[in-house]
């Protein structure tokens, strides 16, 4: 019953994380909150008995992939 | 009661993910967001995949001294769509970051991302 | 007007097709044949505790190789488009100075995170992780370097050294399995060793090896190339 519970709760996070990452006005949250879609995931991987998938979503889908968003957004914005 | 389950609860996620990377593709016209878009899409293909691996009451595919070695078929979720899920996410950055050169580039010719000023090939 | 109805008949659509796939779905009782065979066989066959890593370094070698090839790919288009031109190269870069605590944490954790990221991929056939998981930890050192330090000069030869010489190595063991072995990628190449240990599964650990590196160094080329780029704006 709590690993139900839980994967509700961690299912309701993602949802809120991506709609906020589609429908924020800036774009930096925007960034934010798609990492946040990828950090939720992975606890719910972990919660699905996938440590694997769970080390590399951690890793690269909330860690690297958000810095290089930022570096791409800098890079527009200095030439802005 | 079927769908109270985390596998079914976690795959309506992992859909309704899918439905919200679509519709940041369609409706946004800078590129950054579509591409946050595409990379929500991702995140949304690869919870469905995990939670189709996912068998009720088992633990990981890993073995170790707590699984009796004789009937581990009865005791591990299935490994199969981990590993693509594995190779996914490592394909999904590479993706991701060529998108943003792309997108940086061409910011760098027109000075713009709003993807209706981007009209050279429209007739 | 027309733009908004379009894209909901369209988001309607998907959501059709999806809600079938997700009624049709029944929730697996017991695995499938494909994952009964590598459970009940991967212990003799592979040797490796961690199921999912004999699925990709072995049963799906095949698919890592390709993966990996993908990624070399994506790098090198990224450093083709952000090859900096010689008198951007030798214009000096205005930066912003980072602060005195990330510069004294990058020191003292940039070698702690480099021996986590090794750890992961060398116990990558026991252990949950393995070259992908590694590699981007590696990645992630690298990058607190550059974030430290923008201006930061590291050796891009080395970088490209190691990324080569881990691919060559990783078809060099693959081809090496067709003539010792059973075929492309087999693990049995070397003993298979006592199950549990570090030095068992063959190849397997010499695979996840390389394939660490070399993803390690393809995704700090990007992030290289990346920081290049970066400028204090005027």
């Amino acid at each position: 019953m709590t690993t139900v519970i839980l994967t509700i709760i961690l299912g309701v996070m993602v949802l809120a994380m991506a709609i906020i990452a589609i429908v924020h006005k800036k774009t930096i949250t925007a960034i934010l909150a798609a990492g946040a879609v990828s950090l939720f995931a992975s606890i719910l991987y972990l919660v699905l008995a996938a440590p694997d998938v769970a080390m590399t979503e951690a890793a690269i889908g909330s860690g690297l992939s958000t810095v290089i968003f930022f570096y791409v957004l800098n890079k527009i914005r200095q030439d802005a | 009661m079927k769908f109270l389950s985390p596998e079914y609860i976690s795959m309506a996620a992992g859909f309704l993910v899918i439905l919200i990377g679509i519709w940041g593709i369609l409706a946004n016209k800078n590129l950054i967001r579509m591409i946050i878009g595409f990379s929500l899409f991702d995140t949304g293909i690869h919870i469905v995949m995990v939670a189709i691996s996912y068998l009720k009451d088992r633990t990981a595919p890993i073995i170790d001294e707590t699984i009796n070695t004789q009937e581990i078929a009865k005791q591990i979720t299935d490994p199969v769509p981990q590993a693509l899920v594995l190779t996914a996410i490592v394909i999904g950055l590479g993706v991701t970051a060529l998108m943003l050169v792309y997108a940086m580039k061409l910011h760098k010719e027109k000075k713009s991302l709003d993807i209706t000023k981007f009209n050279d090939l429209k007739w | 007007m027309l733009r908004k109805g379009i894209i909901t008949v369209i988001l309607i659509g998907f959501a059709v097709m999806l809600l079938q796939l997700f009624l049709s779905f029944n929730g697996n009782e017991d695995l499938n044949t494909t994952a009964l065979h590598y459970a009940e066989n991967g212990i003799e066959e592979v040797g490796a505790a961690n199921l999912v890593t004999s699925v990709v370094v072995t049963y799906r070698g095949l698919d890592t190789l390709g993966e990996v090839t993908i990624l070399f790919l994506t790098a090198a288009i990224i450093g083709l488009f952000l090859k900096l031109t010689r008198e951007e190269k030798s214009e000096k870069r205005e930066v912003r100075p980072t602060s005195e605590i990330l510069q004294t944490a990058m020191k003292v954790l940039v070698p702690v995170i480099f021996l986590f990221g090794i750890y992961v991929f060398i116990n990558g056939h026991l252990t949950p992780g393995g070259g992908f998981q590694g590699g981007a930890i590696i990645a992630s050192g690298i990058l607190l370097m550059f974030l430290a330090d923008p201006n930061r000069k590291i050796s891009h030869g080395l970088i490209a050294v190691i990324e080569s010489i881990s691919g060559i190595s990783f078809v060099i063991i693959g081809i090496l399995g067709i003539v010792l072995a059973g075929g492309f990628l087999d693990n049995h190449i070397l003993p298979l060793g006592k199950f549990g240990t570090l030095l068992s599964a063959g190849a397997v650990p010499l695979i996840y090896i390389f394939v660490g590196l070399k993803v390690g160094s393809e995704l700090s080329n990007i992030i290289y190339y990346l920081n290049q780029t970066q400028k204090e704006k005027k």
